[in-house]
């Protein structure tokens, strides 16, 4: 069996971002980059069947600029076989990056798709569905346990009221919720075998993909800073504060 | 709040800008590496060290190991920690392909080690010292003794020791009493007592390689006769595995100050028949091929004394930001808000102060180590021999600056906390008393006095001291077209003339007068270490200058930022500690006598 894993480069969880000041995006000069932290888990979880004997290679992509590959590089360190990079210096919007991903579902023919349930910096939520769609695979989002057996994959999914488990013909989708499981690092031994596993560059052009955005951002600010507190004489001013100045209740 | 362990971007200039590391990709030994696979594993230290390390560093210290008589008892958080570093590759990782290992460039894995000592330093102290004791293996250990002791040491399966100090022997080691008798089968039989052992038992591993230095019968009186041997907890069978209880007996463990969860012990070797011990390489060498692991931990421990600093530096500089406290003396309005402490000029001294010892010991450990990987891989003969020559001399000083002034970071941040600071909920106190440790062990600052003014400094006819002014000279001549950088380079230029007059000098008296001269050998050794200092904190400067000056317009605000700290570091110290010089030099010129004429009977 087959498995493919989206991985994205993005800022570091530990980076504090902030808005740039003309408030055109966020100013991430410089900043650290890792693989989002759902993709890794994407990965781990794509690990973990392998070394169960349900899956037999594992594919890592990103679509991104050239320095993707490091995060691709990262994920062949955790255990995957092979990389390929949809190489592009625009930022692509959830649906381009969806249609990517298509394109290579239907020269891959994977069994099972792992993603990210969303990316902590686009903070989306909405690749893995509309990979749904497009390949017209069926998904199991916000998964906290997954289960391969008899041509079917079981998902426990994370949702309002409690957990849901669905079972889903392969090939099917997945995208994870952080408590999945624990990612493991990568070991120095398969940091340098990583840097022998293929690696092939591709870009949306040779898939045939339409990357113009649809999106427009208008502006980006940072959240209002929280005020001082003030003390209250009693419940009563509490509470007309609380619903003329707060507007909360 | 927790502490970030060191500093990437730190971190990333010391390493691609202030030291050229990617150079040594194109080294034959490292044609296999690439920065990605440099970064990587940086990173991978960085999740073990902040996953596995820094859970329980304060734990550690609160819950000391303890001896039931029968078996040494850690927190098991210990074991995570060490199974994770052992798993990941870093016991390995610097050794050959062809012995399993990833021929990791040395100055990468002091930097992957910084992570792991930030985070716990005690957790830490037993890759170090396993790591040290399995590289005297390997360059000294016969073919069978390698294959023998190795794997294991470097799986993660054994740790390993230096059994050096006794009860009645520190600091000098020409006089230990530990025997070793030669048996019928070619082995030694060893007897004697070591003190102060780190990492002499623990369950940890199943086995503990210790490295013990011991005198065989008859052999000649001084440091010339002792010899070096291999004596293992457990005797390990031809095929690797586990054989008998060797006679090594735990007699109890030391109680610390800091430093506790790596634990001290009192080892009893021979107490039945004698401990089985093999002797390393020739015998009474043994002082000789010890020095090969000494030389690497006083690196080590130079690091460790700087990374506690950091650690420190990191914890109190986020708490001057946080911490409102008074206004300034202009203020008159005692209805303003209060300021952060940051705001006060004395608490930024504390911390400017702190930034130019731990950033400023930690690039003289990263540079040690550059120096380490250039004696081994050095392009030329030449370029390998002079960076020995350099290394060789400027070791006490790696050990000892680091030591010192480390621990007097911790102590200002200490200070910056006030009342916070003296207390266990927060956690710079014990960045203090694990940091203590470090002006002793290794050789005491006294010790590399004796051995930098002694020893090193003259030995070559100056050889090592002429490539080290060679070397700051050219940082002189680099920082010429930087106005600020050059203002910095007068001021340093100024002091080395004195500082070299005074070296000539001592070198004149030491033959005749050795015991009067050596008598202040620890000023110069802290004369010495503030003039290499200030050398690499203008090495560093002269770096940010180009960096603003060129591109002023064109780097994002935190990299002007981090620049101009490094700039206002180098100032710092060169404009404020450098000159502390001058009193010291008047005290070495004039042959102050006053300690060493100090009687006895006048205490």
């Amino acid at each position: 069996m087959k498995i493919l894993v989206a991985v994205k480069r993005v800022v570091d969880y530990n980076v504090k971002v902030r808005a740039k000041a003309d408030g055109t995006g966020a100013d991430t000069a410089n900043a650290k980059m890792s693989i989002n932290p759902f993709c890794e888990i994407a990965v781990e979880e794509a690990v973990r069947l392998k070394e169960k004997g349900v899956a037999t290679e594992i594919v890592a992509i990103s679509i991104g600029a050239k320095q993707s590959q490091e995060q691709i590089r990262t994920a062949l360190a955790l255990g995957a076989d092979r990389g390929i990079l949809v190489e592009t210096d625009t930022d692509l919007e959830p649906l381009a990056v969806a249609k990517c991903l298509k394109a290579i579902v239907d020269k891959e023919t994977p069994d099972l798709v792992i993603l990210g349930k969303q990316s902590i910096d686009g903070d989306n939520n909405q690749t893995g569905q509309m990979l749904g769609a497009l390949a017209g695979m069926p998904q199991g989002t916000f998964a906290s346990e997954v289960n391969v057996a008899e041509g079917k994959v079981k998902v426990t999914r994370e949702i309002d009221g409690g957990l849901q488990t669905v079972a889903l013909n392969l090939p099917a989708i997945v995208t994870t919720d952080l408590r999945l499981n624990e990612p493991r690092y990568a070991s120095l031994p398969n940091i340098m075998k990583a840097k022998k596993k293929p690696l092939e560059t591709v870009t949306p052009a040779d898939l045939g993909v339409d990357t113009a955005t649809r999106v427009k951002l208008l502006k980006v600010a940072p959240p209002a800073e929280r005020q001082a507190g003030i003390k209250v004489a009693d419940v009563a001013e509490l509470v007309e504060k609380l619903k003329n100045e707060a507007k909360v209740i | 709040m927790d502490t970030p362990l060191l500093n990437d971007s730190d971190l990333h200039f010391l390493l691609y800008e202030f030291l050229d590391t990617e150079a040594l990709l194109a080294r034959p030994r490292y044609c296999e590496h690439s920065r990605e696979v440099f970064d990587a594993t940086l990173n991978t230290a960085k999740t073990i060290a902040e996953k596995y390390f820094a859970n329980h560093n304060a734990k550690g210290d609160a819950h000391e190991p303890q001896f039931d008589g029968e078996k040494v008892s850690l927190i098991p958080e210990t074991q995570a920690a060490w199974n994770a570093f052992a798993e990941a590759g870093f016991l390995a990782a610097h050794h050959d392909f062809d012995d399993g290992g990833l021929q990791m460039p040395e100055v990468i894995l002091r930097t992957a080690m910084a992570y792991f000592t930030a985070a716990n330093i005690a957790t830490a102290g037993y890759g170090f010292l396993t790591i040290g004791a399995a590289n005297l293996i390997h360059t000294f250990g016969s073919p069978e003794q390698k294959a023998r002791f190795l794997p294991a040491m470097l799986d993660g399966r054994a740790s390993g020791t230096m059994a050096l100090t006794e009860p009645g022997q520190g600091s000098a080691l020409a006089d230990i009493k530990t025997s070793a008798t030669p048996a019928d089968d070619g082995s030694y039989r060893i007897r004697g007592n070591k003190m102060y052992i780190s990492g002499g038992d623990h369950s940890l591993t199943e086995n503990i390689i210790h490295l013990v230095l011991a005198k065989i019968a008859g052999a000649p009186a001084g440091a010339g006769g002792i010899s070096l041997f291999i004596v293992p907890k457990f005797l390990v069978n031809d095929d690797g595995t586990l054989g008998a209880r060797n006679d090594v007996a735990l007699a109890g463990l030391l109680h610390k100050m800091g430093f506790r969860n790596t634990t001290s012990t009192v080892l009893n070797f021979g107490e039945r028949d004698g401990a089985i011990g093999y002797l390393v390489g020739e015998p009474h060498q043994g002082l000789r091929y010890m020095f090969q692991m000494m030389n690497e931990a006083r690196i080590g421990v130079g690091a460790g004394a700087a990374i506690l600093g950091y650690q420190g530096f990191n914890y109190s500089l986020n708490y001057a930001r946080q911490r409102p406290q008074g206004r300034l003396p202009s203020s008159r309005d005692a209805t303003s808000p209060q300021v952060n402490i940051i705001e006060h000029a004395d608490v930024r001294r504390l911390l400017l102060s702190q930034k130019a010892y731990a950033e400023g010991g930690l690039a003289l450990c990263l540079y040690a180590s550059s120096l380490v990987e250039d004696a081994r891989t050095g392009a030329t003969e030449t370029a390998r021999t002079n960076a020995f020559t350099l290394l060789d001399l400027i070791t006490p000083v790696v050990k000892s600056w680091p030591s010192k002034y480390g621990l007097k970071a911790n102590d200002n941040a200490i200070q910056v906390l006030g009342g916070a600071g003296y207390i266990r909920e927060y956690p710079v106190e014990q960045y203090f008393r694990d940091n203590r440790l470090n002006p002793i062990h290794e050789g005491t600052e006294g010790i590399q006095g004796l051995d930098l003014l002694g020893r090193k400094v003259p030995q070559k006819n100056m050889a090592g001291y002429q490539l080290l002014r060679a070397a700051i000279n050219a940082t002189l001549d680099d920082a010429r077209p930087f106005d600020s950088a050059h203002a910095l380079a007068q001021t340093l230029a100024t002091h080395l003339h004195a500082f070299d007059q005074t070296t000539q000098q001592l070198m004149a008296r030491l033959a005749q007068t050795p015991d009067a001269t050596l008598a202040n050998a620890t000023v110069y050794l802290d004369v010495f270490g503030r003039v290499l200092v200030s050398w690499l904190w203008l090495k560093q400067a002269v770096i940010a200058s180009r960096q603003l000056d060129q591109h002023r317009t064109d780097l994002p605000d935190v990299e002007i930022n981090f620049y101009r700290g490094k700039l206002q570091a180098a100032r710092y110290y060169i404009e404020w500690e450098l000159p502390e010089i001058m009193p010291q030099l008047a005290l070495l010129d004039g042959a102050n006598s006053r300690c060493f004429d100090m009687q006895d009977a006048w205490f």
